[in-house]
């Protein structure tokens, strides 16, 4: 359905204006996305269910995964076009980030992730800010990201909802893939307003966190429910249909986070969490999975904890983790998931463990693993190829699958 | 009290330490050894002794001497301690808010030299670091060449003298857009201004110059004292070296210009957009010190920040280093840059030796660090294997002959993968780090 609509509407620029660079560009879109049958050959496929395969095939047919294993097993059909890769790994997610809503630039105008009117807005939605056509979504997706959960940033009591999309598509709609996923809550000092105004402690965070899921418990109960923005997306927090994505980093954040989601039996998932390998046992008790900070983010602050085995440690605990590239307000204005799961790989997980946090885990978490997260038959054709162990530094990106179609194919 | 008692124990330890770790020469032995200074050597000896690295070379062929004892590195890679040429560690402030150019101020007098963020450079392998002022002024003041000893009591301990008994260090210029404020008082408002500004400076500094040489020996005509322009003398003099914060193409075509019509001695700091004028740079000889950010913008001047920067600058012959700029990258990860670089082309002898030598030569310590070669100061790191791999682990940083770090040691360790208090500035972590670097650990 969506690969139909990108065709139609590439179709449709080629006749807007007839030109020689037209043809240019439509000769470079063709060569890079043309829709066609693909084979996939690579010396290893991780596909993440299951044990990684030595000279593996991938089939993709209309932008599903239509076979996977040994080439001793796979028969290539004739017509499929053959790309290679020395390690084939499922498309990347990145199981939180900004990007879309917060541009490259930096600049006032293209910084969409907080509005700094109110402390509590869960009624904005991400799909009304994502930039399908920004450079950092392009970045990424040259590394091997082909789904990204993004949204407003930390740093408001709640500060809008997330989505979730493919890093492919030329405009929202295209690139949507769940489009209000959840919604970002901000515990600590980050939570905070500017002075005067509340919140301005912790204390106050929580009380009016409370009041808000205090108010819209009741509205529930009300035969005649209030139809505003704020009370229809909080009404399905309540029912259970969307989870807070709680940013808490510091160990008293965690607490409350987890007492908040069981007085309210809502869901959450808790995102951050520096201090989490201080609290692993509390977390594991809750039930509740986490996105864990960047493996490289900054110590200091609400994260002077912070460890770069914070993976390693909560997902020895036996918690669902995944990894994040994060909120960055300066340089780089992206972390890349790909470097961060490396860095992670070097302290404390195995390769696999690793590449699970920004793969099938993610997509488990995300709730989205029916869809992406593996190479397994009738998945979405997401596929990433890399020409060499995918966590070195030295080793390049030389190619990413979306959908079924090569929509990278530079060596990065 | 707390402060009392590891003075004591630094006292202590370090004479212990003297006893045991420096008297006799220390060779380690049957390590790869990339010594930079030339090819790598599979079979490597390195042999320490008094601080100095008095043998470097192919375990078949190098002498031992008598009484030396051997540590087996079996296994693991050595290199010469990595130089950092533009950081941030020890919570630096330069120049205030009231002016754009302030030469008299040193970053001397700001350091802390027990901040956690030196720990955990150490354990990133670095030993020799060039601390800066920010760049939010057209000169922010005068930088500081350190040596991470350990334990440091006072700033003076980590400083490095130079062969008139002064401390080392330069001066941090920048242009571009960090430096200009809109609201615009002393500061400049255009990149033309800011050129004007320097420009003004070092003119008035070189009037300060001829007056001082003309009187001579007559006191009574010599112009009252002004820091100011004694640092931008020593400047004019190629005493001190510009570190020039530069991003863009035109920028650092300005920098490289005001290096020329004043003569003095310029790194190039950062130069996001060198790939486009790599052969200028080249042609200006001037060092470049570049910095590998993971994604391009974050502001505007930074949009085409590319990590083929290395590749470019190697290709144009420029003598390139890398930087952390910490904390804009961290300290810990600084052997990345170097991964980076190669992922984007440049060779990977050239980007070790970015790493190392090139920022030697950059602080003018080409005599003294970033190579293994005899008569050199013993700083060397101790690598779990490949330095370009993301799996290898700094595992120890010795400078001078004294081990710094050790990430055997809980202790260290911390400072390395961070948690609990390892981002706690202060000197409770000095007493149980020597003891177990220096006398419980590998000699």
């Amino acid at each position: 359905m969506r690969t139909a609509k990108i065709t139609t509407n590439t179709a449709r620029s080629r006749f807007d204006s007839f030109s020689l660079l037209s043809l240019c560009t439509l000769w470079l879109v063709l060569s890079v996305s043309a829709y066609a049958q693909i084979a996939v050959k690579g010396e290893t496929v991780w596909t993440m269910a299951g044990e990684p395969i030595t000279n593996g095939v991938v089939l993709i047919k209309d932008g599903k995964i239509e076979a996977v294993g040994p080439a001793s097993s796979v028969n290539i059909p004739t017509n499929y076009r053959i790309i290679s890769a020395k390690v084939v790994t499922p498309g990347l997610i990145d199981a939180h980030t900004v990007i879309g809503l917060n541009g490259y630039l930096n600049q006032p105008h293209d910084q969409m992730a907080l509005d700094g009117g109110a402390s509590f807005q869960p009624e904005l939605r991400a799909t009304d800010a994502y930039n399908a056509q920004e450079k950092l979504v392009e970045v990424v997706r040259e590394y091997g990201v082909t789904t990204i959960h993004t949204g407003h940033q930390p740093g408001a009591l709640a500060s809008g909802q997330t989505m979730i999309a493919k890093t492919s598509g030329k405009n929202v709609d295209e690139a949507t893939f769940v489009p209000t996923a959840m919604i970002a809550v901000t515990l600590g000092s980050g939570a905070n307003a500017a002075q005067g105004k509340s919140p301005g402690t912790r204390a106050k965070q929580v009380s009016m966190l409370r009041a808000e899921l205090i108010k819209a418990q009741e509205n529930l109960a009300k035969t005649e429910q209030p139809k505003d923005l704020k009370s229809l997306i909080m009404a399905r927090v309540i029912k259970r249909e969307i989870p807070l994505l709680v940013t808490a980093e510091a160990a008293q954040d965690i607490s409350t986070a987890l007492r908040i989601a069981k007085e309210f039996n809502i869901k959450i998932v808790l995102d951050g969490v520096a201090d989490g390998h201080l609290m692993a046992s509390e977390i594991k008790a809750s039930g509740f999975p986490v996105i864990v900070h960047a493996t490289m983010a900054r110590p200091g602050g609400e994260r002077a904890n912070l460890s770069v085995e914070n993976a390693s440690k909560l997902r020895a605990a036996g918690i669902p983790v995944a990894l994040q590239s994060g909120y960055e307000g300066y340089v780089p204005k992206t972390r890349i998931v790909l470097f961060e799961a490396a860095m992670a790989a070097a302290n404390g997980l195995t390769q696999r463990g690793a590449l699970a946090l920004i793969t099938i885990d993610a997509a488990k978490i995300l709730g989205i693993d029916k869809r992406v997260g593996s190479i397994e038959k009738g998945k979405d054709a997401d596929i990433a190829m890399y020409d060499g162990d995918p966590f070195e530094f030295t080793t390049h990106c030389t190619g990413t699958i979306i959908d079924g179609k090569l929509v990278s194919d530079v060596i990065k | 009290m707390l402060r009392h008692i590891s003075i004591q124990s630094v006292l202590f330890c370090a004479l212990i330490c003297t006893v045991s770790g420096q008297e006799r020469p220390t060779a380690f032995i049957n390590a790869r050894i990339i010594p930079i200074a030339g090819p790598p050597i599979e079979q490597g000896v390195l042999i320490v002794h008094k601080g100095k690295i008095t043998a470097v070379g192919d375990a078949r062929t190098v002498q031992m001497p008598s009484g030396v004892q051997t540590v087996d590195m079996a296994g693991k890679v050595v290199m010469p301690g990595l130089v950092d040429s533009h950081s941030h560690i020890g919570g630096p402030a330069g120049a205030d808010s009231t002016g754009p150019i302030q030469p008299d101020v040193r970053i001397l007098d700001s350091v802390n030299p027990r901040a956690s963020s030196i720990q955990r450079a150490q354990a990133g392998g670095i030993t020799t670091v060039n601390v800066m002022p920010g760049s939010g002024h057209l000169d922010s003041g005068q930088t500081l060449y350190l040596k991470l000893r350990d334990d440091p009591i006072k700033i003076d301990d980590l400083l490095i003298i130079d062969k008139n008994g002064k401390y080392m260090g330069g001066i941090k210029f920048a242009n571009g857009t960090n430096s200009i404020r809109a609201a615009g008082g002393s500061f400049p408002g255009t990149r033309a201004k800011s050129a004007a500004l320097v420009r003004e400076q070092f003119i008035k500094a070189q009037e300060y110059r001829d007056k001082i040489a003309k009187a001579g020996n007559d006191k009574s005509k010599l112009p009252p004292r002004d820091l100011a322009m004694e640092a931008l003398v020593e400047v004019l003099e190629g005493k001190r070296t510009v570190h020039f914060h530069t991003h863009r193409h035109d920028d650092i075509m300005t920098a490289l210009r005001l290096s020329k019509e004043f003569g003095f001695k310029i790194v190039l700091q950062h130069v996001s957009e060198a790939w486009k004028v790599a052969d200028e740079i080249a042609k200006a000889k001037a060092p470049a010190s570049i910095i590998m950010i993971d994604a391009p913008g974050g502001k505007l001047e930074t949009v085409d920040v590319d990590f083929k920067n290395g590749a470019a600058l190697e290709k144009a012959g420029a003598l390139t280093g890398f930087h952390t700029d910490d904390g804009i990258t961290d300290s810990r990860w600084f052997l990345r840059s170097a991964g980076l670089a190669v992922r984007a082309g440049m060779s990977r002898e050239k980007a070790l030796y970015g790493m190392t030598m090139a920022n030697a030569i950059m602080l003018d310590l080409q005599d003294r660090v970033g190579s293994l070669e005899k008569g050199k100061d013993a700083d060397f790191i101790i690598l779990s294997g490949d330095p370009l791999s993301v799996y290898t682990h700094v595992e120890q940083t010795w400078i001078e002959g004294r081990k710094v770090f050790d990430r055997s040691n809980p202790a260290d360790r911390i400072f390395a993968t961070g948690g609990k208090g390892a981002t706690e500035d202060g000197d409770a972590h000095s007493d149980i780090h020597c003891f177990d670097g220096d006398i419980g650990g590998g000699n």
